[in-house]
């Protein structure tokens, strides 16, 4: 198992320091702002090395992000980031690798890269900012975009069925999953900081407001009158309680949630209890499915699970390899299997034809 | 047993027959996909490569891995040529064929030469099978195979009978029918019968019964060569005089994969090959992944495009990155290739080229990628590209351009082909410590504090390989236009004109540093037949005849297509006449004309058959008729 070697007490850095002092040219108000302020105080908080921190991106608004941040950096090509990071983390494990992504570039383009980086289970972390809009492009509809969204590509309002991001990350087998708000910076805070310290694919959807193309796509969930109605705070082995006095809650009807209000016979025993660490997806995969308005949204941690990461899987046949057969030897290899002699020949040279001009 | 042991104790029951010696043979096998005829090549190969003869090969198979049975679609070929002196191609046409069925026959003969050997499977010509080949009449009946020397042989029968006591079912019993063949071919051309023998042991030793079975019907296949009266005489070939050393027989996929590994330790970098499954491609990642002990990491990504940006990040992070494709892979390889141009990291994409376009014909070989190694990328996106001129080659190819990649901080392009990549010839062994290193260099952390400059330039343009974890030289990557030095984003016109320019006078100056192209053959012949990569072969075999014909002629083959090499214009000038033969509508013939304004013409061919000797003779005497 990867341990990242953490930098001494005495010599944390503040988060300024993972700034790389390049002018962040995000449109003012932009929630990735947040995001960017929140990676630096965590990042600080847990003494990670800037040498030991690569940030890979893709295409898009948030995919700029490594710019902004003093460690080592990839912007790639679009949707591709999650491929690169799978190189990388496989030859370099002592590295702490994270991939920045967004609903357009880790959904639509890139999809498949995230598909198969979670159930492959690298272990890297990959924040998508979901802002449910193409920002970058100028405000075409993205794979979140509610049903009758209209945008400048979808006049008479958009008719694709929208992704629900962590459904898809929990039916790859996700072993991390979570859900935060840009605005709710302690949440957030909290999220990152989770998403670093598990083993695994880290998959974290951020709630993240685009000012120019999309504002208030999210007012549900960041409105400090609204969100308590609108969002539920997950916590391992709580029930899942909400409202603005906590008198609401989740219970179990058959196979499907629905919402009661406490009091009057039902208490918090006939609730659901959130389990993040359950063998079985089943549970996070319902949380998942819970969309405003029908439901408050939940967000926090969703999964988090142990599983066999890939780049330890990898690396360990090669050591295996190793102890087994010995280090690689390249002129026992040229020789091995059926091989045969050419002596020096007894006249004249090889029997190379000569030039006849 | 001795090697001649299990072949010598046979022959002496047998009548005596007359002995033909040969300065060369080449034998085809052809029979159904399922037949066992690529088994029953490769060991005709390596056991006359043991016997000291050369030996070149041609693997012909179908697309489909089961075609409809006995149908022409679903014929599979494997042609060898072994000789008595270096040879450098498969044969344009074959002395002996063996067919195992009637598609196998009718699909093949063209290819016998006239009087030529022709042993069939008597068993397999029954109405249900002429039906199956679309045959109208039967070939061994109708005056098809007339002028040739025919051996109906009842394959089938005979190798139903050979293993009978081991009480198989008939489908296991008819698989044994490539040995019976093997044996009858190996006594024809006096090969010994041990390595065959060794490889039963190594290859079906789990299965004792299936191993007996195939060792019986070896057997039997050759003794009926020795005992019947059917053949008048046996042919040898006697072993080349080849450079004096250690040779082992090498496909050109195998040549590619182990001279990566051997990149890689010369230059003490850890092997990363990205790679998604691809037809003729996929070889290489088979026999790297074999490989672990030597740290290669092989990684099967979900597509193209995530096996070449997975190569990007293990090369930023310091690995020898590679990802391995076929034209379609090709394809969807640009963008991530343009983006490891932009980022100046080093790394190989290597194209085993079929014929296209699109799926084309997916085991059938082709140049025709040329065009696209070279410009198939948006934007103004040099890079080098190579390409191997034959299966041991591959070897050489994959150690220069790694070289190239870390020394100029570029991608590199390797083209090999199916003919290559498939195709066989002995491989004199190098001693590792013989090979040059390849010397890379890391930055370490700044000692002065300074500011770390990611695009700062060296005397070849090349900038530093900065790895992560090494601490003060933190920077970031991407597409987006760099500003020279700095390495930040840049918008600056004056910045793009000169970051343009920058990048393709990079690779052009690598011109200066590969080997001068070498011409066979004298200065003022009449006429310079140029061609590279895969054509080698029949283009030196060509030019020997040419010249036992008392030809004027002079043999270039391009190794380095871009940058081309420096004197390649003051070579072309110099002959009256320049013939550029490729397997393409004439993508290099193009390329050359636009570069150097020279007259050349092209021999091009696409039927997805590599270059036949022949057709070279032909077309260069065509031009130059006095």
């Amino acid at each position: 198992m990867t341990t990242d070697p953490l930098l001494p007490p005495e010599q944390k850095l503040s988060p300024n320091d993972y700034a790389s002092g390049q002018e962040v040219r995000w449109c003012p108000g932009c929630g990735d702002y947040a995001i960017l302020a929140q990676m630096k105080k965590i990042l600080s908080q847990l003494g990670l090395p800037r040498e030991k921190l690569v940030f890979i991106s893709g295409i898009g608004c948030s995919s700029r992000f490594p710019y902004y941040l003093n460690t080592y950096g990839i912007h790639s090509i679009h949707g591709r980031a999650p491929a690169v990071a799978t190189g990388l983390k496989t030859t370099r494990p002592d590295l702490s690798v994270w991939v920045i992504t967004g609903d357009g570039d880790g959904l639509s383009i890139g999809g498949n890269h995230l598909l198969h980086c979670i159930r492959r289970n690298l272990d890297v972390n990959v924040i998508l900012f979901n802002n449910r809009i193409y920002g970058l492009t100028k405000g075409q509809y993205s794979p979140t975009s509610p049903l009758g969204k209209v945008t400048k590509s979808t006049p008479a309002g958009s008719i694709d069925n929208p992704l629900h991001i962590l459904s898809v990350a929990i039916g790859c087998e996700a072993t991390f999953v979570a859900r935060t708000v840009d605005v709710n910076q302690q949440h957030l805070g909290m999220v990152l900081r989770r998403a670093a310290e598990h083993r695994g694919t880290s998959f974290v959807e951020v709630y993240q407001n685009c000012i120019v193309f999309n504002d208030g796509a999210f007012e549900y969930a960041t409105d400090r009158q609204l969100r308590s109605e609108h969002t539920l705070e997950l916590e391992h082995g709580k029930p899942l309680v909400f409202g603005k006095d906590r008198e609401k809650g989740i219970r179990l009807r058959g196979l499907d949630p629905e919402i009661v209000t406490l009091g009057g016979g039902v208490t918090e025993q006939d609730l659901l209890v959130h389990d993040e660490k359950a063998t079985q997806p089943s549970l996070a995969y319902l949380l998942s499915r819970m969309h405003y308005p029908e439901f408050p949204e939940p967000i926090g941690v969703f999964r988090a699970v142990d599983r066999p990461k890939y780049d330890e899987l990898l690396n360990q046949q090669i050591e295996e390899a190793i102890r087994a057969r010995g280090p690689g030897n390249l002129d026992s290899l040229f020789h091995s299997g059926e091989t045969w002699e050419v002596g020096k020949p007894e006249g004249g040279d090889a029997g190379e034809p000569r030039c006849k001009p | 047993m001795d090697e001649n042991q299990a072949a010598a104790a046979t022959t002496v029951l047998g009548p005596a027959r007359s002995r033909v010696d040969l300065d060369a043979a080449t034998v085809r096998f052809c029979g159904d996909s399922g037949d066992g005829m690529q088994l029953a090549g490769s060991q005709l190969t390596s056991t006359s490569a043991l016997a000291g003869n050369d030996v070149a090969t041609f693997p012909d198979y179908p697309a489909e891995i089961r075609a409809p049975r006995g149908t022409k679609a679903g014929v599979s070929g494997f042609q060898v040529h072994f000789a008595n002196h270096k040879i450098f191609t498969p044969g344009d046409r074959v002395d002996a064929l063996v067919a195992m069925n009637p598609a196998g026959l009718v699909t093949n003969l063209a290819d016998l030469v006239p009087g030529g050997v022709l042993v069939v499977d008597a068993n397999s010509f029954t109405a249900r099978d002429l039906q199956l080949a679309g045959c109208g009449a039967n070939p061994l009946e109708d005056g098809t195979v007339d002028g040739y020397q025919v051996f109906p042989v009842e394959i089938t029968r005979l190798t139903r009978l050979a293993v009978k006591e081991l009480n198989l079912g008939t489908k296991e019993a008819d698989r044994c029918r490539n040995f019976f063949a093997m044996g009858l071919v190996f006594w024809l051309y006096d090969r010994p019968l041990e390595p065959t023998l060794r490889f039963i042991v190594d290859k079906f030793g789990r299965r004792p019964e299936v191993a007996e079975a195939n060792r019986r019907a070896l057997l039997a296949g050759f003794h009926y060569g020795d005992t019947t009266e059917a053949f008048a005489c046996r042919y040898s070939v006697d072993p080349a005089r080849l450079p004096p050393g250690t040779y082992r027989n090498m496909t050109g996929n195998q040549a590619l994969a182990w001279g990566l590994l051997a990149a890689a330790k010369l230059s003490g970098c850890e092997l990363f090959f990205g790679s998604y499954p691809i037809t003729p491609a996929s070889d290489i990642l088979h026999e790297l992944a074999r490989h672990k002990q030597f740290g290669v990491r092989t990684f099967q990504a979900e597509d193209e495009l995530a096996a070449i940006t997975a190569a990007i990040g293990a090369a930023f992070g310091g690995a020898m990155a590679v990802t391995a494709t076929s034209g379609p892979g090709l394809s969807l390889k640009a963008e991530g290739i343009g983006l490891a141009v932009m980022t100046e990291l080093p790394l190989l994409v290597i194209d085993v080229q079929r014929a296209g376009p699109s799926t084309g014909l997916p085991t059938k070989t082709e140049q025709s990628d040329l065009n696209m190694a070279l410009f198939g990328r948006h934007g103004e996106c040099p890079l080098p590209v190579l390409a191997a001129s034959s299966p041991a080659d591959c070897f050489d190819v994959a150690r220069e351009a790694w070289r190239i990649a870390v020394r100029s901080m570029t991608p590199v392009l390797v083209l090999s082909d199916a003919y290559v990549a498939n195709g066989s010839e002995p491989w004199r062994i190098p001693r590792i410590e013989d090979l040059e290193r390849i010397p890379v260099e890391h930055p370490g952390p700044p000692v002065d504090g300074a500011d770390f400059q990611p695009y700062a330039r060296d005397a070849r343009l090349a900038r530093p390989w900065a790895l992560p974890g090494t601490p003060g030289l933190m920077h970031r990557i991407g597409g987006l236009e760099k500003q020279d030095g700095t390495g930040a984003v840049s918008y600056d016109p004056a910045n793009h004109q000169h970051m343009v320019e920058l990048r393709a006078r990079k690779i052009a100056a690598i011109a200066g540093e590969i080997p001068p192209q070498r011409v066979e053959g004298p200065a003022d012949a009449r006429l310079l037949v140029l061609g590279w990569g895969g054509t080698y072969g029949a283009l030196a075999t060509a030019v020997r005849r040419l010249w036992e014909r008392g030809a004027s002629v002079a043999h270039a083959q391009v190794r380095y297509l871009n940058p081309l090499p420096a004197n390649l214009g003051e070579i072309l000038r110099r002959y009256d006449k320049v013939l550029v033969a490729e397997l393409n509508r004439g993508q290099l013939l193009a390329r050359l004309r636009a570069e150097y304004l020279i007259d050349a013409v092209g021999l091009k061919k696409t039927s997805g058959r590599p270059l036949a000797v022949q057709e070279v003779v032909e077309a260069v005497e065509k031009l130059i008729e006095p």
